[in-house]
């Protein structure tokens, strides 16, 4: 066998190897998607600027309230600054996820930063944790979740009037319950238990007194202070790795 | 083209810009101080810890189980074990309790 066919058979493994790490993804967003594609057509959206959405987009619930939005007749720039809003939260991501990508060639990385959701984010911080990430990898995890999100929305905007009743089926609480995974996915980490704590109490506050979308980046933004406030030694900065493991 | 076709490009522009911006900001930067190493590393567990804890104050008995049973199943088992099993603790829960 050739080297090439050895590497492209490799790089065809690491691209479903990330597929398959977003099947769960797929089950927990995909009723989103059709649900979406649906309001998107009773307020007033086109099957094709539906679809639209979700493809240059590509980001659930700014979509929702987008649309929310676009129903209730509200000015243009408002309801581009609540996008906006909702998404700001993927500035901290960007930030620290470029590390594990700035090895790439740039329109790579421009096409990585488009498919940056949570769980994308997610995924390719831990790849980095362990080791260099791959392109063909993240691409995969990444489109898994995009082909079925804009075919769905398809779906749901030509044969809204037909999903069935959602809720009974708990699909409106299957993401709180995904995205809890990830978060004890990075349970190994420095400092874990008290972020999630600053941050879970932040995240209530803000949503009670200031309200959504904000209570996503307030939340966010108490939890990373409390590890820039701290001395980086307890965050496991600046320690040598051997050190660290010797920490009881 | 329509104005609506005009916001969906619009709201297209502003998403890409938060998903690219911190990472254009942060390189400019030739060395990472390690308060915002620290920082940064704090980023999953702070952000993702957001988009469960508010959902749990509008939830009720069923959800409140079903995370649980998530939360440990996700100390031993991967994420699709733990999802998988919080989606069934909820949909049966959901059956009795509504």
């Amino acid at each position: 066998m050739s080297v090439d066919a050895v590497s492209q058979r490799s790089e065809a493994g690491a691209f479903w190897r990330g597929a398959r790490l977003s099947i769960p993804v797929i089950v927990a967003s995909g009723p989103f998607a059709m649900l979406f594609g649906a309001i998107a057509v009773d307020n007033g959206f086109s099957v094709f600027e539906a679809t639209l959405m979700s493809a240059a987009v590509f980001g659930g619930a700014s979509q929702m309230v987008g649309i929310e939005l676009f129903g209730h007749h509200v000015a243009p720039w408002l309801i581009v600054l609540s996008i906006f809003a909702v998404n700001f939260r993927h500035v901290l991501y960007s930030a620290a996820v470029g590390r594990h990508l700035a090895h790439w060639p740039l329109a790579q990385q421009a096409a990585a930063y488009f498919l940056l959701t949570d769980p994308q984010y997610a995924f390719a911080e831990s790849a980095g944790q362990k080791g260099k990430v791959s392109f063909v990898w993240y691409m995969g995890a990444a489109l898994a979740v995009y082909v079925p999100w804009v075919l769905l929305t398809a779906a749901g905007a030509l044969f809204g009037k037909l999903i069935p009743d959602t809720k009974a089926l708990g699909v409106d609480f299957l993401l709180p319950i995904y995205f809890l995974g990830l978060v004890m996915d990075f349970r190994k980490r420095p400092l874990w238990l008290p972020i999630v704590a600053v941050s879970a109490v932040a995240s209530i506050l803000a949503y009670k007194l200031v309200g959504s979308p904000w209570h996503v980046s307030l939340g966010a933004l108490a939890g990373v202070a409390l590890a820039v406030i701290l001395p980086p030694h307890h965050s496991g900065v600046g320690v040598a790795e051997t050190d660290i493991e010797k920490l009881p | 083209m329509s104005a609506t076709f005009w916001i969906i490009i619009a709201g297209a522009v502003a998403t890409y810009l938060t998903r690219v911006g911190g990472h254009l900001v942060i390189s400019r930067f030739e060395r990472i101080h390690p308060r915002v190493e620290a920082g940064l590393n704090a980023v999953p567990a702070a952000v993702l810890t957001t988009l469960v804890a508010p959902a749990m104050l509008d939830a009720g008995p069923a959800e409140w189980a079903a995370i649980v049973v998530a939360g440990l199943v996700a100390l031993r088992g991967g994420l699709l074990s733990m999802f998988l099993a919080g989606a069934v603790v909820l949909s049966v829960a959901r059956q009795f309790m509504a």
